[in-house]
């Protein structure tokens, strides 16, 4: 592609109406990532969006890119089918807390596991918005709603821990009110190569409203959220004046920069192999600790498609191209000839035989 | 003929059916299949039927434990591995309890005697030594104490346990029936070289235990008489032998290359499909990518996913996992991309009998989903029609635009035959594939594309592939407008969507070759069959029409949505319709509903495939 042509903003928004409830999260992400899609000097057919169901998963309906609303849980399958078939395109997964972690759970798992080359974007609101109000796999226990009314008796999981768990290369948590720190994840995210999986917590305004309050209300947010930055140490607080080391039972501590010195303090490394001190960071949470915003870990490995061709070109260098005779022939043969060409006679001619008559 | 030691008896026989039984731990699918490969090379029609227990190591000794490979060769065109064994080879009293009633009367038993201990007898159920109790009066018996035999020709091999030499025991087995058969041992010498070359003390038990099996045929009194079976009269060519599911995995590879298009094969193991992922994984430089899902939902999104990105997808899986697939299938209906689904049927409901036959999924092929959901089906005849099929259902996905059900079953799965291997002209002649995936260029820049405009010949939608500048376009399963594809809950669009998915699969029938009738054209009966059970019904077909004189014809359906535009009018000059199928009666309620005429099913659901003599008995029950 010589004639590179300058892409907008504009370029990425489709025709058809977006038709989220007015207020929710969804806008915000779907205004970001139109915005940071021609930063990635990609072309737009390159680009593919591919959802489940479920409220975000509309998604793909309103980025004129090509896309696929699939069905629930199963985007991760599709995605990982598009690569192999065309390791140059872009892919978007887009999903939910219900969608990739409940009904999709597995394929969520196996599609990091592989570290396919797709970026899959979660958005957590802890609820099912599509289907009126139900608790997620997300959801804190004791969450009442009109499936769990007495509260939910269900631990809850915790998507960046999960990513990690299932070995994903790049795994990064955001908010949808965040509109510069979500643009610079998406781009980030989207530059990687292999799996990319996004957390953003995002706000169901209908039936789940301010579940993310504490690290998303102005006035409070700044004691409740650590930022992440590579190589920087773990400092919050509106004053910055708080910060997060290891304590001697090795468990993330709270200090006071007044009290500790800042050379003390966890530094973050987002390209440690090990993925130990990001969960150690996933596992963070409010109210007792401050929850991690930004990326958790950034490593490079061998993406699955990449394996794939590596393969096929091994086999072909090693074996030669197949061609179709070679692979009929691949097995003992044997020859019918016609004999004298009268009366139907076939000889059989069977070079392993050499028994004697 | 080899030279004999001593004067014996040769009799030429046209065919022999031979059952290798014994315990799943003792050899016998190797057994039979380096027999089938020394016959086919000596130019034998062969056909051949393994029969193992689905547990990798059931009790040992026990009847769930025995693990059959029956075949078939003859010195005229044969369809089935044949009805009834005329010789049993039976390494323990299980494999004799287990295989005896199948056995012709007056048949030849080979037993290992040295197996008939009172443990393996009780473990086989057996309250007294069937050898003696004269149970076996209408047999001929031949008592061979392998294990011993075995062990002495096995004799002064180093570094091999007892255990290590009896395992070859099957190899004496073998150059016994290949003296009796008078084949020759070099094929399997070979085999044995380039199998056992990296542990040469096995190699030299095998090969000792085969030769001194021959010669003991060579030498002994007890086998007075060999068999010669003559080379078959198959039409000029190449042969060599296929299962159903390598004819099926070089149908796939052979259709992608036909195409231009890269085969990737996404599939999560199961019994009976999974060989077809080893065959195909195992062909990396063939360019055929294989993906080993974590479930069968993702073996069929990673299908969908793959086929929208413009390669030739196929998923493989057997009844269960079809079951599993059907949500994801109706997503390929809906989204209108070519992709083949093999469903390699075997014995349901649920987990059922996996490893043995059975044709239960057509309904399930063609109705097993919510909302109208309309799927061509195809299914091939016999082991070496898989080949054919795979490049049909792929040339019919493309045409449609539509996933495509291919029915094959544990039967043709594992069944081998002779298969006459096509020139490249050949295949150039008989399969040729239209892609066109479209270019901005022909829609003035793509701003008149429609992803869901209809051809008008064929009523499929194009093929635009990401990746392809000006053509951005978004699917999914939601109910939609014609023409844009844009979400449309609106009733007139909705109903204009499903009837045109509808008329689309209907319309193949166009496309599809009609329907050639065997034997009588006209007259009192006509045997529809499907699937797997075409050997055993053409061969009871042909007896009764061609050698008996009855007014019977045969159709075999390769076709099964849509029917071949012709089975009506067929059917509507044959008095009475009989269906045999390994079911009960799927087929039967098709046509029956299809056609508004009665007709006979004839179910079986036995886990094992027709035999012609079943089929005779009910033609003559019918025509009298
Ligand atoms: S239900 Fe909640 S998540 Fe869904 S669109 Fe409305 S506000 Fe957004």
């Amino acid at each position: 592609m010589s004639d590179v042509i300058q892409l907008t903003r504009k370029d990425f928004v489709s025709d058809q109406t977006v038709r989220w409830c007015p207020g929710c999260g969804d806008y915000a992400i779907l205004a970001q990532m139109q915005k940071v899609m021609p930063e990635l000097g990609i072309p737009r057919e390159k680009i593919v969006f591919i959802s489940g169901i479920g409220c975000s998963s509309r998604f793909p309906y309103y980025m004129n890119t090509y896309g696929i609303h699939s069905i629930h849980g199963r985007a991760p399958t599709l995605a990982t089918g598009l690569k192999l078939a065309n390791p140059d395109l872009t892919v978007f997964v887009i999903t939910g807390d219900g969608d990739g972690l409940s009904i999709g759970g597995n394929h969520l798992l196996h599609a990091m596991r592989r570290n396919v080359d797709i970026k899959i974007i979660l958005f957590n609101n802890r609820i099912y918005g599509l289907t009126k109000g139900q608790y997620s796999p997300t959801s804190e226990p004791g969450t009442k709603t009109k499936s769990s009314p007495m509260g939910t008796l269900e631990q809850a999981f915790n998507p960046i821990s999960v990513a990690l768990g299932a070995e994903c290369t790049f795994v990064a948590r955001t908010v949808d009110v965040e509109q510069k720190h979500m643009a610079d994840i998406l781009l980030r995210a989207a530059q990687h190569k292999g799996t990319s999986f996004v957390e953003i917590f995002q706000n169901c305004l209908i039936f789940n409203d301010g579940t993310w309050a504490p690290v998303t209300d102005k006035d409070v947010k700044d004691d409740n959220r650590v930022i992440l930055e590579h190589g920087k140490p773990l400092i919050f607080g509106k004053n910055r004046d708080k910060g997060i080391r290891i304590g001697r039972d090795l468990q993330p501590e709270v200090v006071s920069l007044d009290e500790v010195d800042e050379s003390e303090l966890l530094v973050h490394d987002e390209h440690a192999e090990s993925p130990n001190l990001a969960f150690m960071l996933s596992r963070m949470s409010y109210p007792r600790y401050p929850v991690p915003i930004g990326v958790f870990r950034d490593v490079d490995h061998l993406t699955y498609e990449e394996g794939v061709r590596k393969q096929i070109a091994e086999a072909t260098r090693k074996r030669g191209a197949g061609t179709l005779q070679a692979l009929f022939r691949a097995d003992d043969i044997w020859t019918v000839r016609s004999h004298d060409g009268h009366n139907g006679h076939h000889e059989v001619e069977h070079p392993l035989f050499t028994m004697a008559e | 003929m080899s030279p004999s030691v001593r004067p014996v008896h040769v009799e030429e026989v046209e065919e022999v059916v031979i059952r290798f039984a014994g315990d799943s731990g003792d050899g016998m699918q190797l057994t039979g299949t380096q027999f089938t490969n020394t016959a086919a090379i000596v130019g034998n029609d062969i056909s051949t039927l393994p029969d193992f227990p689905a547990e990798i190591r059931a009790p040992a000794g026990t009847l769930a434990g025995v693990s059959g490979f029956q075949v078939h060769l003859a010195s005229e065109d044969i369809f089935t591995p044949g009805d009834e064994p005329h010789v049993l080879i039976a390494m323990n009293p299980a494999a004799l309890k287990a295989s005896l009633g199948d056995l012709m009367p007056g048949g030849t038993i080979i037993v290992n005697s040295d197996e008939f201990t009172p443990a393996n007898l009780k473990k086989a159920g057996y309250d007294r030594n069937p050898l003696d109790d004269g149970s076996l009066k209408g047999y001929h018996v031949h008592r061979v104490p392998i294990t011993t035999l075995n062990r002495h020709a096995v004799e002064g091999v180093e570094g091999l346990s007892t255990k290590e030499v009896d395992r070859s025991r099957n190899f004496f087995a073998l150059g016994l029936t290949f003296w009796i058969y008078d084949r020759p041992l070099d094929n399997t010498l070979k085999w044995i070289d380039e199998k056992f070359g990296k542990r040469p003390e096995i190699a030299e038990a095998n090969r000792r235990a085969l030769l001194a099996g021959y010669h003991f045929g060579d030498t002994t009194e007890a086998f007075q008489t060999r068999y010669k079976v003559k080379p078959a009269e198959l039409p000029p060519g190449d042969y060599r032998k296929v299962t159903g599911n390598e004819a099926l995995a070089m149908g796939l590879v052979t259709a992608a290359h036909l195409a231009g298009k890269q085969l990737i094969y996404c599939s999560y193991p199961i019994t009976p499909a999974s060989d077809i992922l080893h065959t195909l994984a195992s062909l990396k430089n063939y360019s055929v990518v294989t993906f080993q899902a974590e479930d069968e939902i993702a073996a069929m999104g990673a299908t969908i996913g793959a086929a929208f990105g413009g390669a030739f997808a196929v998923t493989g899986t057997s009844g269960p996992g079809m079951a599993l697939k059907s949500e994801a299938i109706n997503l390929a209906v809906v989204l209108e991309l070519p992709m083949v689904i093999v469903d390699v049927q075997r014995a349901g409901p649920s987990t059922g009998m996996p490893t043995k036959p059975e044709q239960g999924d057509l309904l399930q092929a063609l109705f097993g989903r919510n909302g109208e959901s309309p799927v061509p089906v195809v299914a091939p005849a016999s082991p070496a029609d898989c080949f054919d099929m795979a490049i049909e259902a792929f040339r019919l996905a493309v045409q449609a635009m539509s996933p495509v059900i291919l029915l094959s079953d544990g039967y043709l799965a594992n069944s081998a035959e002779p298969w006459h291997i096509p020139t490249e002209e050949e295949l150039a002649q008989r399969f040729t594939f239209h892609i066109h995936h479209p270019t901005a260029a022909e829609f003035g820049n793509g701003h008149g594309f429609l992803p869901y405009a209809r051809d008008p010949q064929t009523l499929a939608r194009p093929w635009a592939l990401p990746g392809t500048p000006g053509l951005e376009h978004r699917i999914g399963g939601l109910g939609k407008q014609p023409g844009t594809g844009n979400v449309s809950y609106a009733p007139e669009d909705h109903d204009r969507m499903v009837r045109d998915r509808a008329a689309k699969v209907a319309r193949l029938a166009e496309f599809i070759p009609p329907l050639e009738v065997f034997g009588a054209q006209e007259g009192d009966l006509l045997v529809v069959g499907w699937g797997s059970s075409y050997g055993a019904i053409h061969q009871a077909v042909d007896r009764a029409h061609f050698r008996q004189g009855k007014s019977v014809g045969a159709v075999h359906l390769r076709y099964l949505n849509p029917f071949p535009r012709n089975l009506g009018e067929i059917m509507s000059r044959f008095e009475h319709i009989l269906v045999p199928e390994m079911n009960l009666g799927q087929l039967a309620m098709l046509l029956k509903a299809t056609f508004l005429r009665p007709v006979i099913s004839m179910p079986k659901v036995r886990g094992r495939p027709f035999k012609i003599s079943e089929l005779s008995a009910k033609i003559d029950e019918l025509l009298g």
